[in-house]
């Protein structure tokens, strides 16, 4: 980006950072405040934040601040560090916090910005899941003007309809408890049906800001009507008056003690994997399809974690809502959170006395409202749509990290993933077997612009790392076909991933497509479900478990009026008429695609080349015609492929006059030189020239086609059926004229 | 035969050693077949005593082959099958030593290791993996070449056309495996990969222009009507290939001997170890004499 450009655009970004600012605001206060620390503390943190990772991170539209998945950490580091005495819990668990910024920097030195990649995605979701119940539960009573009180977020979970009932019995008695409670409630609401009020001066403000008015507002509303605020003043944040009073340092007295190391361990790992996966995630909604860097990002976290733990913050970490904001409201570059920092140093600076009318309760609905949302039911829905055994990692994952700790839950979510895929493929050897090899294999295909993957093996979050390193050399402007026939299981995670990319490669003008997941059985019909070869059973049924490919020759087919289908079709013995199948048995044939314009049919062939081999199986994607008029056999490859068998079967290799491109790239041969060379005119030569091919053959009655030497992705699929009409075509034209001259 | 072709034959005497397994008669008119397109003599060894019975059964089958004649010598050595074999192909001035192979290793073997791919290993000749021997012949059509810099690439090029040549393929490949560190560049960002592809491409042109020449040295008669292809892959040395090899389900893969390996570079698996451990065809592995 030039200067000019820069400048040009600071007004955008500053106006983004300042929508931003708004939502930064009542987040960072309520999760400081959630944490148990002076509210304070999380303005610091996105302050801190917002300057130190503009100026050395590596990503573009992010905004960094306090996260929400170490909340429920920080509180339990603040109450036990102290024991008791909850501001020297305080000034630990800051200690903790610049040695986890020292951890997450040398992360980021050691280029371990793949940290996030080793996680199965539904174990992340669980542990994310795991977050939100307990930060809603730990909320709710707050929200309510209740007291928080403690114990395992599950039980209290069970006991949720307990506060309400609470709730509604003290507050008839307790004024305050009745106005704080309603004022939480109001603000629930408010955020929960925030997407459908559809007013566009509305929708200026976002809803947690809308949230902090309504609570400053009535507090004027009493002020005005001469009365005292029934809410009690500790129920109120308190902020200090000055910037010197906000500034605490932390107490490294215990930096010898587990306790402290453990806390802070937790928070540079749980805090780079949520900043990671935020990155990923914002990367994806840029614009300008911009590739953030994300080992320098978590350097920049690191440094800014550190600084934030020294200044009494909380750990800084990239946040997607945020950062989201961000995007909509235009930012384009990394000054707009710069900005965002700003404007928070601007608003405590001067309007302390302000934010001290809001009361904790309507902070406490911004995190039940956002607890809500990460642990939301529909979540499971998802999860039990892609297969049985998702949602049973993710449950397990929440509930183990409920009961115990983040580190722990998602470490046995992991677990218990790798122990489904064992019994999913019932073939642990596949994975320990494999688990350290190459199992990616990257080209660019001769003669095109197109690159090859093929994944061997196994491919899921274990060495999904492999195959992602391979993609990101490519370049996300280039044709890619991911094939995934020598591949015997496929996970959740690696499928997620790859349509990841099918949709940033898009964007960027690039193309991904997946070939050889067709026969592979599938836990669910859903898009990103477990694939494994082992499970043959499922083969019957594999029109209900359509793999994206499939989808796409379906929806193709019924674009252009052809007709499709995916089952298993009885072998054509015509098949064996050509001599390309003349010594390979035909084991299967599937994903049948007829065209009514050239009569062409498409199909998936397996076959086996020589016997003894069985798994050694080689698919083809073949178009055959049948010819209305019969045309003299012959046989057209690019590499003489079936030359001896022509030999054998008494042809020669023919050479056409006057194309000499076209017999030094064309081996091409036939019983019938004379009447071959007669069909073989400047159009059908010109056609042949211009479209790739790698072999055609005709029996007489009948033409086969194949692209390439493989299965091909639908765009090639589409392109070989064009192919078959034009070949038709120019055929018909050829014997008219022929006909012509013969009638001559 | 081919004269000037089989004037080049860098595989004068082959030795195979035979076991009396269930895939003995495939095994057997599997080399015959070889010897009599690489012009070259053949020479059976048992390890193990010499009955008359035995006997009987390897000269039924040696006379129901293609060429019969092209099998010179008989040896009937009873002891480690191992050290004989090893012992054997300096005594007997082997060229080109033939082994049959299982293509997929299980774990115990591929820590422990067969007798195979124990002398693949150690041999100081060239040796020959068969993976699937038949009886009738399937046609060798595609071979898959490693064109990685070595002092004895040249060699390797060399036996590799003549194979090929002999046994009648039409197409070659040559695969240049490119280590990903010699690109020198860690892609984090679009910058870096923009940095990284034109890097590449350069590393591509220098390999290319260097196999290139390398072939154009060979004798015409080992290239000619063989359609050569370069293809450059960036990735793991020795697994791409190999890969590679699958996916194109080549008839023949030339590598290379490796310079040695030892047990460390099973457990870090890297090179010919990777092929060894799955072999997606057979497989010829040339040393020079």
């Amino acid at each position: 980006m030039t200067r000019n450009q820069f400048i040009s655009s600071l007004p955008k970004n500053l106006f983004a950072g300042f929508v931003v600012s708004l939502i930064a605001l009542p987040l960072g206060l309520s999760l400081a405040v959630a944490s148990g620390m002076p509210a304070t503390a999380g303005i610091v943190s996105a302050v801190v934040g917002g300057v130190v990772v503009s100026l050395l991170g590596g990503s573009y539209v992010t905004i960094s601040g306090p996260g929400y998945s170490l909340v429920v950490v920080l509180l339990t580091a603040v109450t036990t560090l102290g024991g008791g005495d909850l501001f020297l819990g305080y000034t630990h668990t800051l200690a903790a916090i610049m040695i986890a910024g020292v951890l997450i920097t040398l992360l980021g030195v050691l280029r371990m910005g793949k940290l996030a990649e080793f996680f199965p995605a539904s174990a992340i979701e669980g542990m994310l899941a795991a977050i939100g119940l307990s930060l809603l539960v730990k909320q709710f009573p707050i929200m309510l003007g209740l007291e928080a009180g403690s114990g395992n977020p599950l039980i209290k979970l069970f006991k949720l309809p307990l506060v309400v009932t609470e709730f509604v019995q003290s507050a008839p008695e307790s004024a305050s408890a009745l106005a704080a409670g309603l004022l939480g409630i109001v603000s629930l609401v408010i955020l929960l049906f925030n997407s459908s009020i559809r007013n566009r001066y509305y929708q200026q403000i976002p809803s947690p800001m809308w949230v902090i008015l309504l609570a400053v507002g009535y507090s004027y509303y009493c002020q005005l009507r001469g009365v005292e605020s029934p809410i009690r003043p500790d129920l109120f944040i308190q902020l200090p008056d000055s910037v010197e009073s906000m500034i605490y340092h932390p107490n490294f007295d215990l930096i010898n003690s587990w306790g402290l190391w453990s806390v802070a361990i937790t928070i540079a790992v749980i805090g780079s994997v949520e900043s990671l996966l935020s990155i990923k995630a914002v990367d994806n909604l840029d614009p300008q399809r911009r590739r953030s860097n994300a080992n320098k990002d978590l350097r920049a976290l690191g440094v800014a974690t550190a600084i934030s733990g020294f200044l009494g913050g909380l750990n800084v970490v990239t946040v997607i809502s945020r950062s989201s904001v961000n995007v909509t409201q235009q930012a384009n570059n990394r000054s707009s959170n710069f900005f965002h920092g700003v404007f928070l140093l601007l608003f405590i600076l001067f309007f302390s006395k302000l934010l001290n009318r809001v009361p904790l309760s309507a902070l406490a609905a911004i995190l039940v409202y956002t607890g809500y949302k990460l642990a939301h039911p529909l979540k499971l829905v998802a999860a039990a749509k892609v297969g049985k055994e998702q949602l049973l990692i993710l449950v397990a994952t929440s509930l183990i990290t409920l009961s115990t700790n983040i580190i722990t839950g998602i470490f046995l979510g992991t677990l218990i993933t790798l122990l489904s895929h064992f019994v999913i493929t019932k073939r642990p050897l596949l994975f320990l077997l494999h688990l350290f090899q190459p199992n990616v294999l990257a080209f660019k295909e001769k003669d095109t612009d197109s690159y090859y993957v093929s994944v061997k093996y196994f491919c899921s979050f274990l060495n999904l790392f492999k195959l992602k390193s391979k993609l990101d050399a490519i370049g996300a402007t280039k044709t890619v076909v991911i094939d995934f026939s020598l591949c015997e299981f496929v996970d959740h995670s690696a499928m997620q991933t790859v349509e990841n990319y099918i949709a940033s490669f898009e964007k960027k003008g690039g193309k991904v497509s997946t070939i050889g997941l067709d026969l592979h059985g599938a836990s669910s019909s859903h898009p990103f479900a477990v694939r494994n070869l082992a499970t043959e059973s499922t083969l019957g049924s594999i029109e209900k478990l359509f793999s994206r490919r499939q989808e796409n020759l379906s929806k193709m087919s019924k674009e252009y009026g052809w007709e499709y289908c995916a089952k298993n079709q009885p072998i054509d013995p015509s098949l064996y008429q050509f001599l390309f199948f003349e010594t390979k048995p035909i084991v299967q044939v599937y994903n049948t695609l007829v065209d009514p314009v050239s009569n062409g049919v498409v199909q998936d062939i397996v076959f086996n080349e020589g016997e003894f081999i069985a798994r050694e199986s080689a698919r083809v994607t073949a178009l055959t015609i049948k010819l209305e008029s019969s045309i003299p056999s012959f046989v057209l490859d690019k590499e003489g492929l079936l030359d001896r068998l022509n030999a054998i079967a008494g042809f020669g290799d023919l050479t056409v006059e006057g194309h000499n491109y076209f017999n030094r790239k064309f081996h091409l041969s036939g019983s019938q030189p004379d009447k071959i060379r007669g069909l073989f005119n400047k159009e059908l030569i010109f056609l042949i020239e211009s479209s790739p091919i790698y072999l055609i053959e005709s029996s007489g009655s009948e033409l086969l086609i194949l692209k390439k030497d493989r299965l091909l992705s639908p765009t090639e699929v589409k392109a070989l059926v064009y192919f078959g009409r034009e070949l038709i075509e120019t055929l018909a034209c050829n014997s008219i004229s022929s006909n012509r001259e013969i009638s001559n | 035969m081919n004269q000037s072709l089989h004037q080049y034959n860098p595989f004068k005497r082959m030795l195979f050693g035979f076991a009396f397994s269930p895939s003995l008669e495939s095994n057997l008119h599997e080399v015959v077949r070889l010897a009599e397109f690489f012009d070259s003599e053949l020479i059976l060894l048992h390890v193990g005593e010499k009955t008359k019975e035995k006997q009987k059964k390897v000269n039924s089958i040696v006379a129901a082959t293609a060429a019969p004649s092209r099998v010179s010598e008989y040896h009937w050595i009873p002891g480690d099958p191992y050290t004989t074999l090893l012992d054997s192909t300096e005594s007997l001035s082997i060229d080109l030593l033939v082994l049959g192979a299982v293509q997929h290793e299980s774990l115990f073997r591929f820590y422990v290791g067969s007798v195979a791919r124990k002398l693949t290993r150690s041999v100081k000749c060239s040796v020959l993996l068969l993976i699937k021997p038949a009886v009738e012949r399937v046609a060798c059509k595609h071979v898959v070449v490693s064109g990685f810099k070595t002092s004895t690439l040249p060699n390797t090029l060399f036996q590799a056309f003549y194979s090929a040549q002999c046994l009648g393929a039409n197409k070659a490949t040559v695969v240049e495996e490119i280590a990903n560190k010699s690109v020198k560049v860690s892609i984090d960002d679009d910058r870096s990969l923009i940095r990284s592809l034109r890097k590449k491409r350069v590393l591509e042109a220098e390999v290319d222009r260097r196999v290139a020449e390398l072939i154009d040295q060979l004798p015409a008669a080992l290239t000619d009507s063989i359609s050569i292809q370069k293809q450059a892959i960036f990735g793991k040395r020795g697994y791409s290939i190999g890969h590679y090899a699958e996916v194109t389900r080549a008839d023949l893969l030339v590598m290379d001997a490796p310079v040695k390996t030892s047990l460390l570079s099973r457990v870090i698996t890297r090179d010919i170890e990777f092929i060894l451990s799955d072999l997606p065809s057979d497989l010829l592995i040339c040393r020079a004499k």
